[in-house]
């Protein structure tokens, strides 16, 4: 705009002095280069490695033992013998809780999010809100046991039906909430400022504005975050010892009030007995079972994360 | 922040250019000059814009004329996009952000309590400056603002109309169902326009809604706005001095004399004269690129 200040200061004449001030030579910046390209690989490689070897290990152990007996495995219930131990009420004991963890956690977490980043204001207190929603994602596992154990099993037993699926469900759901939450806000605040104001400009509520706009273009981030955070609650084992997930047991579960075990802590059983066969070829096909649950769980995730971004 | 409390006990609803929209919009009972131009003229006085402590825009008094084209020019950074936010409440939607002043749409006070913004921005449309449709198809684009806000006609009918008159439908007309992002940024900032026009506004404000364009897109915007003017009032940001010459019946000059002070509106009057002979010298330096 201003003309004056456009106009650099130009030698005149001077071209090839200019020219030689810079090193001709970049052999040594492409070593450099090509130093830290195999350093990064390496690091990739190590990770990569250490997982690859306890996949390969866990399914050569595992796999085995599941297909000696397929049917028995997947329908019998733990027993004192290996060959007849089976994985049914575990199996069944942690769809239950990815389902009823989701249930809870997905709408309350988006909920959250939404209000934190599109209709909280920014003071003292949203801020606090704001700094213990992070803190909380840091917390260990098994504080949030305790305190579904004092929340979920005992103050509110006679709903929760004490030691029951909900109660481990509720649990979980609290574990991964902050999870939900910093992923959705992340996906909302991503979102750029003038898509509300598009909205706002033709008379819309903030409401309306959310509901056709933002959220649909925030939900796929808010999905990837929810996988990642499902992923977590369905393989831990410590908050589910606590708020009293049986290590044995004889029964499927029946609804949300009753009693359970799931995949982790029927490993975490298996494993600690002193027999050889429960100790390798059962743990391993019960991680085996988990893992594909996961997988399953991620890739139904993944899929649904694609055709909302298809349809945004 | 409180809109949706106050939109039960909105204002009156004056002039309205039909009855299609939302009883709710008209409670308050009858227009109060049914049966005139529908087109409404803006008043603002002593209007001063703020970003929490800091004060933008200073006093600011203006009047708009219905059905025609006012253009606001000056140096960057001297408030007129914050002005013009102002016009339609959009300036309150920044955090801390807020005016003072008074600013009129034919006899309402669109700064009174009982006035519902939600209300306001739909009669006083807005368009950016980046073209900003949203991740709909085409059509959605264009019947979304009229449906959250009531519209009861043929929509199709409606989205045709608009597209239409922002000159886009010839080039759009048959990929309706494909999304607003894969049009050109000229294209879309004509979209915007129609989703602006689709709402049936009085007033249009655009924020120089032909910077990010290529010479011929912007033709095309200008070509728009000489049809809008017939139908609607309309305010516009500028940079392109030769733009608000063209297009422009009168031109407010913004211009902030030292630095740290707020915007002021340093000229206002027919363009003609801002372009030939402007009463102030920083307007004249300006509008012939003397500085700036």
């Amino acid at each position: 705009m201003n003309q004056s200040s456009t106009r650099a200061p130009r030698q005149s004449g001077s071209e090839p002095e200019g020219t030689g001030k810079f090193k001709e030579s970049v052999g040594t910046r492409h070593g450099y280069d090509r130093f830290f390209a195999v350093l990064v690989f390496l690091a990739t490689m190590l990770g990569l490695v250490v997982l690859a070897v306890l996949l390969v290990d866990v399914v050569v152990d595992g796999i085995p033992r599941i297909l000696q007996d397929p049917v028995g495995f997947f329908t019998n219930f733990p027993s004192s013998t290996p060959e007849n131990a089976g994985i049914y009420p575990a199996l069944l004991g942690s769809l239950w809780l990815l389902g009823l963890t989701a249930l809870f956690s997905v709408p309350l977490g988006i909920g959250a999010a939404v209000y934190l980043e599109e209709y909280a204001t920014d003071n003292w207190l949203t801020r606090l809100v704001e700094v213990n929603i992070s803190n909380l994602a840091g917390v260990p596992s098994i504080i949030y046991g305790l305190l579904g154990l004092g929340i979920f099993v005992n103050l509110l037993g006679p709903i929760t039906g004490g030691k029951s699926l909900l109660s481990g469900a509720l649990t979980l759901a609290l574990l991964i909430l902050p999870v939900i939450i910093i992923a959705t806000r992340e996906a909302l605040r991503s979102i750029p400022k003038a898509v509300r104001e598009g909205g706002y400009a033709l008379g819309a509520t903030r409401w309306e504005v959310i509901r056709a706009h933002l959220l649909p273009m925030a939900l796929p981030g808010a999905i990837t975050g929810t996988i990642l955070a499902l992923s977590r609650a369905i393989g831990e084992t410590a908050p589910l010892i606590v708020v009293g997930a049986a290590t044995y047991i004889s029964f499927a579960p029946s609804g949300p009030l009753s009693g359970y075990t799931a995949l982790p802590i029927q490993v975490y059983s298996w494993v600690s007995q002193a027999q050889a066969d429960f100790k390798i070829g059962l743990t391993a096909a019960g991680i085996v079972v988990l893992m594909a649950v996961l997988l399953l769980a991620n890739s139904a995730a993944i899929w649904l994360r694609n055709r909302t971004q298809r349809q945004s | 922040m409180d809109s949706e409390k106050t939109r039960i006990r909105e204002g009156r609803r004056v002039g309205a250019p039909d009855n299609r929209y939302d009883v709710r919009q008209k409670a308050g009972g009858p227009s109060s000059n049914a049966g005139g131009s529908p087109v409404l003229g803006m008043k603002i006085e002593n209007l001063s814009a703020f970003y929490g402590s800091f004060k933008a825009v200073t006093d600011v008094s203006m009047d708009i004329q219905a059905n025609k084209v006012t253009a606001l020019i000056g140096p960057s950074g001297c408030g007129k996009s914050t002005y013009i936010r102002c016009l339609n409440r959009m300036h309150e939607v920044i955090p801390s952000a807020r005016a003072e002043g008074c600013v009129m749409l034919g006899d309402q006070d669109i700064y009174a309590k009982n006035t519902d913004p939600v209300n306001i921005r739909r009669r006083i449309g807005m368009v950016f400056q980046k073209p900003n449709p949203f991740s709909k198809s085409i059509y959605e684009n264009v019947a979304w603002g009229a449906r959250i806000n009531g519209y009861r006609g043929d929509m199709d009918e409606l989205v045709e109309r608009s597209l239409r008159q922002a000159a886009l439908w010839d080039e759009v007309k048959d990929r309706l169902k494909q999304s607003g992002y894969g049009l050109s940024g000229g294209q879309q900032q004509r979209l915007c326009i129609a989703r602006t026009l689709a709402v049936e506004p009085e007033v249009i404000l655009m924020d120089e809604p032909a910077s990010a364009l290529d010479p011929v897109s912007t033709q095309k915007i200008e070509d728009t706005m000489a049809d809008l003017k017939q139908r609607y009032t309309v305010v516009i940001v500028t940079h392109n001095m030769q733009q608000a010459a063209r297009i422009s019946d009168f031109t407010g000059f913004f211009y902030i004399e030292n630095m740290g002070d707020p915007g002021r509106l340093w000229e206002f009057d027919e363009t003609e004269k801002m372009f030939s002979n402007p009463d102030r010298r920083e307007t004249e330096d300006y509008v012939t690129g003397r500085f700036g």
